[in-house]
C-alpha cells in the first residue's frame, strides 16, 4: 500500500514539474514603453507585441505605457534613469530615435540599454509624380549631378529617415550630401501632397506608405532601397540600377541597462518566442511590415553600427554639430 | 460614376442594425470624450483600435466616423456653458456662446450650435460625396506658398476682430507667436527656446495652453473678482428654446461657415482652427448687432459651429481620396484603415465601394443621431450653470488638471497648465484678448514652415509668393484687411471735413 502511495506521490510531483515550465513562463508580466504618442509607428508595435506576447501564451500580461516627446529622447531618458536594473522592462525604439538623440543632443543614449531585437524593418522608395521626366534613379542621379539644389525631395521630419536617405543617395552617386534640397514634412503624408501637386522634385518615404498611389499610377517609383527585388513587386532596387543604397527602416526592442544575464536571456527568449509565433506572423501580414527578427550579439552589434552610419550622415548634412 | 445609386446602396449598408448601434456607441463615446478637456477624438480612437480589431471593418469605421463628429459637438458643449473648449477648433464657439450662456441664453447658443452643426454637417458630407475628386485636385495644387497666404489672411482677420485696440489683438497675437517658435525646428531639427527641458522640444500643447488661458484663467479670474462684486449667473432667461429672431439670425451664419469649413478643412494644412475664427470675423462684420458682439452674439456662435462640423467633413476629403490624413483623428482612423489591410486612396473606391459609400451614408445617420441625442439635452446641460460657482469653478480647475495628466502626464505639462493659468488671468485682469495668442500658437509654426518650405524650394526666390495666382490673390485680400480700416477712417475724417 505505501509503496503505491509513494509511487502515486511522485508521479504527482513529476506531473508538477513537467507543468512547470510552461507555468513559469506564463508568470511574465512585462511593461513595454511606446517612447511617442498613441497611434504612431512604435505605438503600434507595442500593441503588436502586446497581442502576439500575450496571445501565444509567453506573458500573463503586457502593459503598455505611452512617453512621448522629442523623438523618443524624453522615453529614453525615463527608461534608463527609471526602469535601471528591472528585467520585466522593454522599450521599442527604431531607426528614427538613433537621428533624434544625436540631434537633440540628449545626455541619454542608445549604448546604455540592453538590445534585445531588431523585430521589422520597412524598405524605402523614391517616387515622382506621374509626369516627371525622371524615368529611372540614374535620371534623378543625373538631375542631382547637374544641379543639386534644383533637385527639391519631399520627406518627413529632419534628421529621420527620409532626411538620412536623401543625404546617403546624394553621396552615393558622389554629389556634395551637404548641398541637398531636402524639404522636411509633418508626417503622415502631408508630403504626398506636395509631391502629387508637383511642388517638389522627389519624395522619400516608406514603401507602404505611397504604394496605393503608385499602383493607381500617380506616381513612379524610382527605386527601393532592399538588398534584392521585393518579391511580387516590379519596382528594381537602387541596388540593380547601380546605385549602391541599402537602408530600411527598422524598429527594435530593448531592456534598460544594468539587468543580470539570465534577466536578459529570459527577455530574449521571450521576445524570440513571440517574433516566431503565428499570432505574431499573423500581426505582421496585417500591417504590411516585413519580419526583420535579428536577435542576441548579431543585433548588438547591427545596432552599434547604424549609430555610427547615422551620426556621420547627420554630420555630413550638417544636422549634428561635431 | 452614379453617385446616387452609390450613395444609396452606402445607405443601406448603414441603415444595418449592427451598424446602426455602432454609430450610436460611436457617438455617445465623441460627444463623452469631446466634453472632457485633453481627452480627443484622436486618443479615444486609438484606445479602442485593439478592441475593435474583431469587428468587421465596416462597422468599426462607422463607429469611429461618429466619434469623430461626436467629438466635434461635445467640444462645444462646455466652451459654452463653461468656456473650456474641449478642442482647439471650439475656441471660437467659447467666445460669444460663453458670454451667452452668462446671460441666461445657454439653451439658444446650445441650440443653435447643435443645428448649426447638423445642417453643416450635411451640406459638408453631400459635398464629400458628390466633390470629392474635384476637390481633392484643388486640393493637392495648393502649394506651401498658398498655405503661407491663407495664414496671413488669417492672422489678419484675427488681430483686427478680436479687442478693443489692433495693437492689443497684435500684442495677444505675437505671444501666441512667440510660444509657437518653442521646440524643435521643423525644417533644420534644432531645438528653440527649450532651455534644456526635454519636454519642451515638442512645443507647447495647444490643449494645454487652451485650456490654461480659458478654463484655469477665468476660475481664478472670477475667484478674484468675488469681493468686488459677485456675478449674477442667470441659468435661464427666456426660452430655452431658440426664437423665431434667433433662427433669423442663424441660418446664414450656418451656411457661410459651412462655405469656409469644407474646402479648408479639405485642405492637406488646413485645420479646423482657420475657418472657426475666418467665420467668426466674418460674422462680427456682416452682423446687424456689432454692439451684441462681445457680449454674447448668436450669429458668433452660429457660424463658427458651423465651420467646424463642416471642416470634420472636409478631412475626409483627403483622407479617402488620397490616404492623406490631415488631423489626428484622420491619421487615427488612417490606422484602423491599415488594421484591415485597406488602404485608402485612389483605388479604395474602386475596389471597396461598398466600405467608402456605407461610411459617407453613416455619417448623415451620425449627424442626425447627434441632433436628437443633443437637443434635449440642452435643458440638463444649462442646468449645470446653477450649480453655485465655488463648486462650480472648483470642478472646472479639476477637470482642467485632469484633462492635461490625461493627454501628457509629466510635472513640465502641468507647470505650464499653471503658468498659462496665471497668464489668462492677467490677460482678462488687462484687457488683452485670450484667443490671438492660442492661434499664434496653432498658426504661427505653420506659417513659418511653408514660408520656408516655398522659399527652399524656389531657391530662396520671393516671387514665387506673387508668382502663385491663389497666393497672390490672398495676400491681396490680406492686404485690403489690414489697410480698409485706416483708409475708411481716413475717408470719414474727409468728409467730415467737408460737410
Amino acid at each position: 500500500m505505501i509503496p503505491s502511495h509513494k509511487r502515486l506521490f511522485g508521479a504527482v510531483v513529476a506531473l508538477l514539474l513537467g507543468a512547470g515550465g510552461p507555468v513559469a513562463a506564463q508568470q511574465l508580466e512585462l511593461k513595454v514603453m511606446a517612447p511617442a504618442a498613441p497611434g504612431g509607428g512604435w505605438d503600434q508595435t507595442a500593441r503588436a507585441m502586446q497581442q502576439a506576447l500575450v496571445a501565444s501564451g509567453i506573458a500573463r500580461s503586457v502593459q503598455v505605457t505611452n512617453v512621448a516627446g522629442a523623438g523618443g529622447s524624453v522615453g529614453i531618458a525615463q527608461f534608463v534613469n527609471g526602469a535601471k536594473g528591472d528585467g520585466n522592462q522593454l522599450m521599442v525604439n527604431g531607426f528614427v530615435m538613433v537621428g533624434a538623440l544625436a540631434m537633440n543632443k540628449s545626455p541619454v543614449t542608445l549604448e546604455q540599454v540592453t538590445p534585445i531585437a531588431r523585430l521589422t524593418e520597412e524598405i524605402q522608395v523614391i517616387v515622382v509624380p506621374a509626369n516627371s521626366p525622371l524615368k529611372t534613379a540614374q535620371d534623378l542621379a543625373a538631375a542631382v549631378k547637374a544641379d543639386i539644389a534644383k533637385v527639391t525631395f519631399a520627406g518627413g521630419s529632419a534628421g529621420g529617415v527620409d532626411h538620412v536617405m536623401a543625404a546617403l543617395f546624394a553621396g552615393t552617386i558622389g554629389a556634395d550630401a551637404k548641398k541637398i534640397n531636402y524639404i522636411p514634412f509633418s508626417g503622415g503624408g502631408e508630403s504626398l501632397a506636395a509631391i502629387l501637386g508637383g511642388k517638389v522634385t522627389a519624395g522619400i518615404s516608406g514603401l507602404s506608405e505611397y504604394e496605393g498611389q503608385i499602383k493607381a499610377g500617380k506616381l513612379r517609383a524610382l527605386g527601393v532601397t532592399s538588398e534584392k527585388r521585393l518579391p511580387g513587386s516590379d519596382i528594381p532596387t537602387f541596388k540593380e540600377q547601380g546605385i549602391d543604397l541599402v537602408l530600411a527602416n527598422w524598429r527594435s526592442v530593448v531592456a534598460p541597462p544594468g539587468i543580470t544575464p539570465e534577466q536578459r536571456k529570459t527577455l530574449s527568449d521571450a521576445v524570440e518566442k513571440m517574433a516566431k509565433s503565428d499570432a505574431w506572423k499573423e500581426i505582421l501580414k496585417q500591417k504590411g511590415w516585413d519580419d526583420a527578427y535579428l536577435g542576441g550579439d548579431a543585433f548588438a552589434d547591427f545596432l552599434k553600427k547604424e549609430i555610427v552610419r547615422v551620426t556621420d550622415v547627420l554630420k555630413s548634412v550638417g544636422l549634428v554639430k561635431s | 460614376m452614379d453617385t446616387f445609386a452609390a450613395l444609396a446602396h452606402g445607405m443601406a449598408v448603414a441603415v444595418q442594425p449592427m451598424n446602426l448601434l455602432y454609430a450610436l456607441i460611436g457617438v455617445f463615446l465623441g460627444t463623452a470624450v469631446g466634453v472632457l478637456p485633453g481627452i480627443g477624438p484622436a486618443l479615444t480612437v486609438a484606445l479602442l483600435l485593439p478592441v475593435t480589431y474583431k469587428l468587421d471593418p465596416g462597422g468599426s469605421l462607422i463607429m469611429f466616423a461618429g466619434i469623430y463628429y461626436g467629438g466635434m459637438y461635445g467640444g462645444s458643449t462646455t466652451a459654452i456653458l463653461i468656456n473650456t473648449p474641449g478642442e482647439s477648433a471650439s475656441m471660437a464657439t467659447a467666445l460669444e456662446g460663453n458670454k451667452m450662456a452668462k446671460a441666461g441664453r445657454g439653451g439658444p447658443a446650445l441650440a443653435t450650435s447643435a443645428i448649426g452643426s447638423f445642417v453643416a454637417g450635411t451640406i459638408a458630407t453631400i459635398g464629400l460625396a458628390f466633390l470629392a475628386p474635384w476637390l481633392v485636385d484643388f486640393a493637392v495644387r495648393f502649394g506651401p506658398e498658398d498655405y503661407f497666404a491663407l495664414m496671413c489672411v488669417a492672422f489678419v482677420t484675427v488681430s483686427a476682430t478680436f479687442g478693443d485696440s489692433p495693437i492689443r489683438g497684435l500684442t495677444s497675437l505675437f505671444i501666441g507667436l512667440t510660444l509657437g517658435l518653442i521646440g524643435i525646428d521643423k525644417l533644420t531639427g534644432q531645438p528653440r527656446l527649450a532651455f534644456g527641458i526635454p519636454e519642451l522640444l515638442d512645443g507647447v500643447e495647444v490643449t494645454t495652453l487652451a485650456v490654461g488661458l480659458f478654463a484655469v484663467g477665468e476660475a481664478l479670474y472670477v475667484a478674484s473678482r468675488r469681493h468686488h462684486a459677485e456675478e449674477k449667473l442667470e441659468p435661464v432667461r427666456g426660452s430655452l428654446w431658440m426664437t423665431k429672431e434667433d433662427w433669423k439670425r442663424s441660418w446664414k451664419p450656418w451656411l457661410r461657415g459651412t462655405l469656409f469649413g469644407f474646402p479648408i478643412g479639405a485642405l492637406p494644412a488646413g485645420g479646423a482652427e482657420i475657418p472657426t475664427f475666418l467665420s467668426y470675423s466674418t460674422e462680427r462684420r456682416l452682423t446687424k448687432h456689432p454692439e451684441e458682439f462681445g457680449k454674447g452674439a448668436i450669429e458668433g456662435v452660429a457660424g463658427p459651429e458651423a465651420a467646424n462640423n463642416a471642416s470634420a467633413a472636409g478631412t475626409l476629403v483627403p483622407l479617402l481620396t488620397l490616404g492623406l490624413p490631415t488631423s489626428a483623428t484622420a491619421a487615427m482612423m488612417l490606422a484602423g484603415f491599415q488594421q484591415y489591410g485597406l488602404n485608402p486612396g485612389p483605388l479604395l473606391f474602386a475596389e471597396r465601394p461598398d466600405l467608402v459609400w456605407g461610411l459617407i451614408a453613416s455619417l448623415f445617420i451620425a449627424n442626425g443621431m447627434l441632433l436628437v441625442l443633443n437637443l434635449p439635452l440642452v435643458g440638463l446641460w444649462v442646468r449645470l450653470l446653477a450649480i453655485p460657482q465655488p463648486w462650480l469653478y472648483a470642478g472646472i480647475l479639476v477637470f482642467a488638471t485632469m484633462g492635461t495628466i490625461a493627454a501628457k502626464p509629466s510635472v513640465a505639462e502641468l507647470s505650464m497648465l499653471a503658468a498659462f493659468g496665471v497668464m489668462g488671468f492677467l490677460m482678462r485682469r488687462f484687457d488683452f484678448p485670450i484667443a490671438p495668442v492660442v492661434i499664434g500658437l496653432i498658426l504661427g509654426p505653420i506659417a513659418e514652415s511653408q514660408l520656408r518650405r516655398a522659399l527652399a524650394i524656389s531657391l530662396g526666390d520671393p516671387m514665387v509668393l506673387l508668382q502663385s495666382p491663389m497666393s497672390a490673390t490672398l495676400l491681396g485680400i490680406a492686404l485690403i484687411a489690414l489697410l480698409a480700416p485706416f483708409v475708411l477712417k481716413g475717408l470719414g475724417r474727409f468728409k467730415a471735413n467737408e460737410d
